[in-house]
């Protein structure tokens, strides 16, 4: 069975067509990164598989139902979490609301369940500022926190919406370690939202591209290739690796990944690379 | 010319309170219209209505020490201005250090009503510092009001660009040497001006209304902040003229026959145009192509 | 010592009946104000505390021009701006909506207070609050309702607190987030509905932000955040009986004072400890400082 099913998805706001006849299946277990420039559409499709939001057309099948809210089944990691170093909450606190926050009443504090949020802790490396208030913690940190909090219920699949974004290279690493260890580990599917491919060369099984409206999911050796970016881009796209890394040209342009908004016209007429 | 009269009850202009108010309600629409945008801009749509409600222990303030009432007014909405800037570092704190002062400043109104002893012998001061009323203004007042409101819009003409710069990007302004600080301090002090001297002359109920209402629908309505603005002034001008029109038609309306307040119609209008305003789609989410 | 007890609890202070309601409705609205007051502050959401009660005067003036119990016009009218609020919250900018629904509030006030032009000695007592004046059973009524209230707080304490704090984690949680948004506004005016009538329109809310505020600087849990403000509203109302009943100074003005020195000397006492530890790691770059 498939962990994720798109079948001929598209999804509008008002006249702006966001996601047009999305088609892929995520098969179980398999740690597939979602690339794609600022704005194509990758949140938009984490808030399909979760939920909520409902395709215009076509239909979302997660683990053999259709996609609704409120799954314990899948985990989910935002993008962001403001807040203030005076919020009277501890690391502890917020990843215990990842167990059974929404649940009516308040919790006992009981031996299971102070048992079951420290091995998560433990599990991201958070045990060691389990006491401390969120507020006061670093960005990798909070991404840990954060994971935490999606692993607590035992999910099947895990969604990341860009945990890469506001971290520094060395934070990001260990995050990915992190959660492809988690990954191997438990034969959860993973859904890793990135603006560059190549951070994660070493732990992807599949890559979901998502560009102008569109997606293509397969291995990186099929996916990022010139003639399949080409086609999703509808223009002419060179693909290139150097020493390992994978580097995108249109033309005789590079635009470095995920600011595609800097070329003229505000269109893409080359594609994301990372130098 | 009957249906004229209809709408314009006989000796609309003659009327030198309705002159008065005209002129004043003019220099308020203006004022708050221009204001509101960049209110609603910051965020700080809270500390707007505070400084208007913190006019009323200017008021009793002032009765009590007994200087003129626009002092009483101005140093209030100062104090309160200063203390909300001095006690919110940050974002969730500004609303929160907001009403902390507020409900210290109206605690200080209740005691100064109390000690007036106004509290048991006349409920029309009450409701005068709840709500004021545009007709019943000094006609001594119109030229300084006229003024005061004339100062905040060049203040905030004046720090336009960087003001806006250290709105949206307040990293990026101090990177460009703009004096964050002193900007938002110079808006804080044009605000105060702005809102206190419309709290004065038509409430602080209207004060709010107009600083909120007609900025809030020119956002929906436009993308252009120029435009913003132009709309918001236009929206709050109608608004007032209409507001005053209309209570001055409704003197003899039932059921007391004297008169529906300004304060009822300004709002009035303002939900109206704001409701017609949410009927148009968001500009911002239209792309160009 | 006798005479000393005197000075500070002047005689009858526990005993006449008028006291003891006050004192008995006191203390269930200030636990109920200090509970709504953390998601208050959790949220950020003080305008609203404002201006609810502010605006469910309105209510009143309405309920008395045609003839109905004051506190049921003032409680409709809360109930009306919290659901209004609490509906159109996510399509529009942050305190619009709150100063919106404020305004139109009060403008209907103005004008049923303007258009009956009787004296309404009940109304305006809605305005400053009437804590000496509360009958028996109004007392009882303040009572069950604070105690129903906070068994509501108990139930809907987590998905709140998850929906204020992870909004979009709890919305992937099946937490439907304008319905938090719903419970809350309407949290906060049921509260107002029981404040108003003790403490007075104008400064319900001080009830509702200062305790909170305070006991958010000095915990580390929500749990604790809570028994803070609990405390330090339990002692704000006692400390307001107290000299209200010596001196008759209005009720707004003690609560108000009160709430607001426990809110200053708690945010000393968080800026001390703030510095202590801060002190080791701040970088010497005096020259004396480098030579230590
Ligand atoms: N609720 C919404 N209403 C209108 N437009 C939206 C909404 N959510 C997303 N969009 C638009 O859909 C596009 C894709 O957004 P998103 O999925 O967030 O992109 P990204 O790939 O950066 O995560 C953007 O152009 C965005 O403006
Ligand atoms: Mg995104």
């Amino acid at each position: 069975m498939a962990a994720v099913q798109f079948d001929q998805v598209d999804v509008a706001f008002g006249r702006h067509v966001v996601l047009r006849q999305l088609q892929f299946d995520v098969p179980e277990g398999a740690f597939v990164g979602v690339i794609g420039p600022n704005g194509a559409g990758k949140t938009t499709m984490i808030r399909l598989v979760l939920g909520l939001l409902r395709p215009n057309s076509g239909s979302v099948t997660v683990l053999g139902q259709p996609a609704g809210r409120g799954g314990r089944q899948i985990g989910y990691v935002p993008q962001s979490f403001a807040a203030e170093p005076d919020l009277p909450l501890r690391a502890r606190d917020l990843v215990g609301l990842g167990l059974d926050g929404e649940k009516w009443g308040f919790a006992l504090p009981t031996k299971d369940r102070r048992r079951r949020i420290d091995a998560c802790l433990e599990r991201v490396g958070a045990l060691g500022y389990a006491e401390e208030a969120v507020g006061t913690l670093s960005g990798g940190e909070r991404q840990r926190l954060l994971i935490a909090q999606a692993l607590l219920t035992s999910p099947r699949i895990l969604l990341l919406d860009e945990p890469l974004a506001n971290l520094d290279i060395r934070s990001g690493h260990d995050i990915i370690r992190l959660i492809s260890e988690i990954a191997s580990e438990t034969r959860i599917t993973v859904l890793f939202v990135a603006h560059d491919v190549n951070p994660l060369l070493g732990v992807l099984d599949q890559v979901l591209y998502i560009a102008q409206g569109r997606a293509v999911l397969g291995s990186v050796e099929q996916v990022v290739r010139s003639e399949v970016l080409s086609e999703l881009y509808g223009q002419p796209v060179e693909v290139v690796r150097v020493q390992g890394r994978i580097l995108v040209f249109a033309g005789d342009e590079m635009v470095p990944l995920g600011h595609e908004e800097l070329l003229p016209h505000g269109r893409p007429r080359s594609l994301p690379a990372e130098p | 010319m009957g249906w004229l009269n209809y709408l314009i009850a006989p000796g609309f202009l003659q009327t030198s309170q309705v002159r008065s108010a005209l002129i004043l309600g003019t220099a308020v629409a203006v004022c708050s219209a221009v204001m509101g945008v960049f209110v609603i801009i910051r965020g700080q749509a809270f500390l707007g209505h505070a400084l208007g409600d913190v006019g009323s222990t200017g008021a009793s303030g002032a009765v009590l020490v007994g200087v003129q009432a626009i002092w009483g007014f101005l140093g209030a909405g100062l104090i309160a201005g200063a203390s909300v800037d001095v006690l919110s570092r940050r974002a969730r704190e500004r609303d929160v250090a907001t009403g902390v002062v507020l409900s210290a400043m109206l605690g200080l109104s209740a005691l100064f009503i109390y000690l007036i002893g106004q509290v048991s012998t006349s409920t029309g001061v009450t409701q005068e510092i709840l709500f004021g009323s545009v007709f019943t203004v000094n006609p001594d007042l119109v030229l300084p009001m006229v003024g005061l409101a004339l100062a905040a819009v060049v203040v905030v003409g004046f720090v336009y660009r960087p003001l806006l710069l250290s709105t949206v990007n307040p990293d990026g302004a101090r990177s460009r040497g703009v004096p964050v600080g002193l900007v938002s301090f110079a808006f804080l002090v044009a605000m105060v001006a702005a809102v206190e001297q419309s709290a004065l002359v038509m409430g602080a109920l209207l004060s709010t209304a107009l600083l909120i209402g007609p900025a809030a629908t020119a956002i929906h309505v436009t993308r252009r902040l120029g435009m913003t603005i132009a709309v918001s002034v236009v929206l709050a001008l109608v608004d007032t003229w209409l507001g005053i029109l209309l209570a001055y038609d409704s003197f003899n309306w039932p059921p007391a026959g004297r008169g529906w307040p300004v304060s009822f119609f300004v709002v009035a209008v303002m939900v109206v145009a704001y409701s017609l305003g949410q009927a148009v789609p968001r500009t911002s989410t239209v792309r160009a192509e | 010592m006798a005479s000393i007890w005197n000075t500070i609890f002047a005689p009858g202070l526990f005993s006449y009946s008028f006291v003891v309601h006050a004192w008995v409705a006191a203390t269930a609205i200030a636990v109920l104000a200090a509970l709504v007051g953390f998601f208050v502050n959790l949220r950020g959401e003080a305008f609203v505390a404002h201006a609810v009660p502010r605006g469910a005067f309105a209510g009143a003036a309405g309920a008395f021009l045609i003839g109905v119990n004051s506190i049921l016009g003032l409680s409709v009218f809360a109930i009306l701006m919290a659901l209004g609020m609490g509906l159109m919250r996510r399509r529009s900018h942050n305190g619009v909506i709150t100063a919106l629904a404020l305004v139109t509030a009060l403008g209907l006030g103005d004008l049923f207070l303007t258009v009956g032009n009787t004296y309404a000695p009940e109304v305006f007592a809605l305005l400053f609050g009437q804590l000496l004046g509360i009958s028996g059973s109004e007392m009882v009524a303040i009572a069950v309702l604070s105690v129903c209230l906070v068994g509501v707080i108990a139930v809907v304490y987590r998905p709140l607190l998850l929906a204020s704090t992870v909004p979009d984690f709890a919305a992937a949680r099946g937490v439907s987030l304008t319905a938090m948004n719903v419970t809350f506004t309407l949290l906060v005016a049921l509260a107002a509905s029981l404040t108003v009538p003790v403490v007075g329109a104008l400064l319900a809310f001080s009830l509702m932000i200062g305790p909170a505020a305070a006991g958010w600087y000095l915990a580390k849990t929500p749990w604790g955040a809570m028994l803070y403000s609990v405390g330090i509203a339990l002692g704000t109302v006692w400390v307001a009986i107290v000299i209200g009943y010596d001196s008759s100074l209005p009720i707004g003005f003690l609560v108000a004072g009160v709430s607001l020195l426990a809110y200053m000397v708690a945010r000393a006492i968080n800026w001390f400890r703030r510095r202590r530890p801060g002190e080791a790691a701040v970088v010497p770059t005096g020259s004396g400082a480098v030579a230590r």
